[in-house]
């Protein structure tokens, strides 16, 4: 396998190859066609004319609102991913008190609670503190719930740092705090990446606090946008393509970027 | 206990005069509890009380107005008797065995296929990877709009598909439940699986070949057992990804035709959400958490990764 190559997963790696590039195609052939032209000439037909009005209609529509909206929750849960995560994993990985072992399983167990499993509650906490259809509503459940995959990328990283160099800034008498920020910070940079790209990702993707933790048109993010498109525009396909390809730019952008820490981070998931 | 804590305390005033000075240098880096107090607070807060309180709810008739008033288990009673709910559920266990039947064969080819060195592997792995990238809400949208039987690609094939409402029968919303959960999650799991074959020792395979072993022969008797681990990590995911699934089924076929597509964490959001029954909601909810958590368990035994010290196979 390693030295010939495999013809027969070739062969399938080819046929998944379309299955997942024609729906890609159709998507972006659709946004830059009139709705006459999809609708006379079917989807998977080449494109005859161009046109970007799709684009500015899905545009005019709300949709720089939606974006504005959803880089507010996006930086906001980055950000608390990045405050809690690293001293979390810290702990988990350094702390020898069983209380620091109790937490890793506890976050362990996290990975398996299904946000909609706690909507309800955490539709009744949001209220009765406030924060309904507010985005500040949303960020706090949307990071809490990318804690345990986090924690769990970044504490494979970090056990990564071997106890010489621990012994090392043992010499200067160093305290955990010191430690922290001068050796563990910089050697888990990669981590602290990829669970940046991460719950970015999730927190761009995401679609259910919002559903049900908003309301109002302000307050409305990309997905939710999506959703109403679909309502709203029922048959213009067109209209519909172009707003889901403008809903995937700055998440192709990141993808190009920060490719490495995204891939390295899932297979850490699975092959750790 | 005792015994353990006095032989901690005697061993380095004792025999072996350089413990002290280990034990001091280790010590470096040893933070307290303190360090995980934040992030423990903030996720008991958004995770754990609520999963205390869903517990608490399903015991209560609310409408999202006023307070929640005490029934007993008026709601338990109710989901028993209600034919929705069993159907749900019976739904849900379907969802899960034919995503887990039609994602795990092909990731495993494709995982183990892009491990390997083919030239052009990186370029096509970056393709396969972009559903994954997508928000379930954006491929719901995307499939829903390809699947029109006006002007979708049915329409266009319709020597392929008949009349082209494939979302209108129970079989047909099924089958593009299944095939666009396939063709969002598939991508993740050949990456683990990718990642996992990466790891086979090579040695392996060159004995393998000098016993005169062909490449299927191989690939049963070498790749397949050795991908036993993340298999199981791979199922487990596909398990609790197809348990919670949501958007998809809200946004392409919202729970129908009828109720044949209404898994339950769908319908959970229908009673609490759409009936504002949130009392059976809840109770719902708690199923849910109670199927998840078992789930859990299972893969942290199975796995063996709350030892954490597993850095090569399992979760």
């Amino acid at each position: 396998m390693k030295t010939r190559p495999n013809y027969f997963a070739g062969i399938g790696s080819f046929v998944w190859l379309l299955i997942v590039a024609i729906p890609l195609y159709v998507m972006l052939s659709g946004t830059f066609q009139t709705r006459e032209e999809f609708g006379d000439n079917g989807p998977l037909s080449l494109p005859t004319s161009f046109t970007l009005q799709n684009y500015v209609d899905a545009i005019t529509s709300g949709f720089g609102r939606y974006f504005l909206n959803t880089v507010v929750v996006t930086v906001g849960v980055v950000a608390i991913v990045l405050l809690l995560v690293p001293p979390l994993s810290y702990a988990i990985v350094r702390s020898q008190s069983r209380a620091a072992s109790f937490v890793f399983r506890f976050f362990l167990l996290g990975l398996a609670i299904p946000a909609q499993a706690v909507i309800v509650p955490v539709f009744y906490l949001i209220n009765t503190v406030g924060l309904y259809d507010n985005l500040i509503g949303v960020i706090l459940p949307t990071a809490a719930f990318a804690l345990p995959i986090c924690t769990l990328i970044l504490s494979g990283t970090m056990r990564d740092i071997t106890g010489e160099l621990y012994e090392a800034m043992a010499m200067d008498g160093a305290s955990p705090a010191r430690a922290f920020f001068r050796l563990v910070l910089p050697l888990s940079k990669g981590g602290i990446s990829t669970i940046a790209v991460f719950s970015a990702l999730q927190a761009w993707n995401g679609f259910l606090f919002p559903l049900i933790l908003t309301q109002s048109e302000s307050t409305r993010v990309v997905t939710l946008g999506l959703f109403n498109f679909q309502t709203q525009y029922g048959i213009n396909i067109p209209g519909l393509l172009a707003a889901v390809t403008l809903s995937m730019v700055p998440v192709l952008l990141v993808y190009l970027f920060a490719r490495r820490a995204l891939v390295q981070g899932l297979m850490g998931a699975g092959g750790k | 206990m005792t015994t353990l804590a006095t032989r901690r305390q005697a061993a380095p005033g004792g025999s072996t005069p350089s413990r002290p000075a280990r034990s001091g240098a280790s010590s470096v880096g040893r933070p307290g509890f303190a360090w995980a107090l934040p992030a423990t607070i903030f996720f008991a807060l958004f995770a754990l009380v609520p999963l205390a309180a869903v517990a608490v709810l399903s015991f209560t008739s609310w409408s999202g107005l006023g307070d929640p008033e005490f029934v007993g288990l008026e709601n338990w009673k109710t989901l028993i008797a209600d034919p929705v709910m069993a159907k749900s559920l019976w739904l849900s266990l379907l969802f899960i065995v034919l995503g887990v039947v039609t994602q795990t064969p092909l990731s495993i080819l494709l995982g183990v296929w892009a491990a390997g060195n083919q030239r052009n592997r990186a370029v096509l792995s970056a393709i396969y990877f972009i559903p994954l990238l997508l928000s379930s809400a954006a491929i719901s949208v995307l499939w829903r709009a390809l699947l029109d039987p006006n002007f979708g690609i049915p329409g266009q094939l319709s020597w392929l598909f008949g009349d082209g409402n494939l979302l209108g029968s129970q079989s047909g919303a099924i089958g593009v439940l299944i095939f666009v959960g396939m063709w969002q999650f598939t991508p993740f799991h050949t990456l683990i699986y990718q990642g996992a074959a990466k790891g086979i020792p090579n040695v392996l395979y060159q004995a393998a070949s000098i016993d005169g072993a062909g490449m299927v022969r191989q690939f049963f008797s070498i790749t397949l057992p050795q991908l036993r681990n993340t298999a199981i990590t791979s199922i487990i995911l596909m398990v609790v990804g197809g348990l919670t699934t949501f958007e998809t089924v809200l946004i392409l076929t919202n729970g129908g035709p009828g109720t044949d597509t209404t898994i339950t964490a769908f319908y959970m959001y229908q009673e609490a959400f759409q009936s504002f029954d949130f009392g059976v909601g809840s109770a719902i909810a708690l199923v849910l958490v109670v199927v998840a958590t078992l789930i859990s368990l299972v893969v942290v035994k199975v796995s063996g990764y709350d030892k954490m010290n597993s850095s090569l196979e399992g979760l």
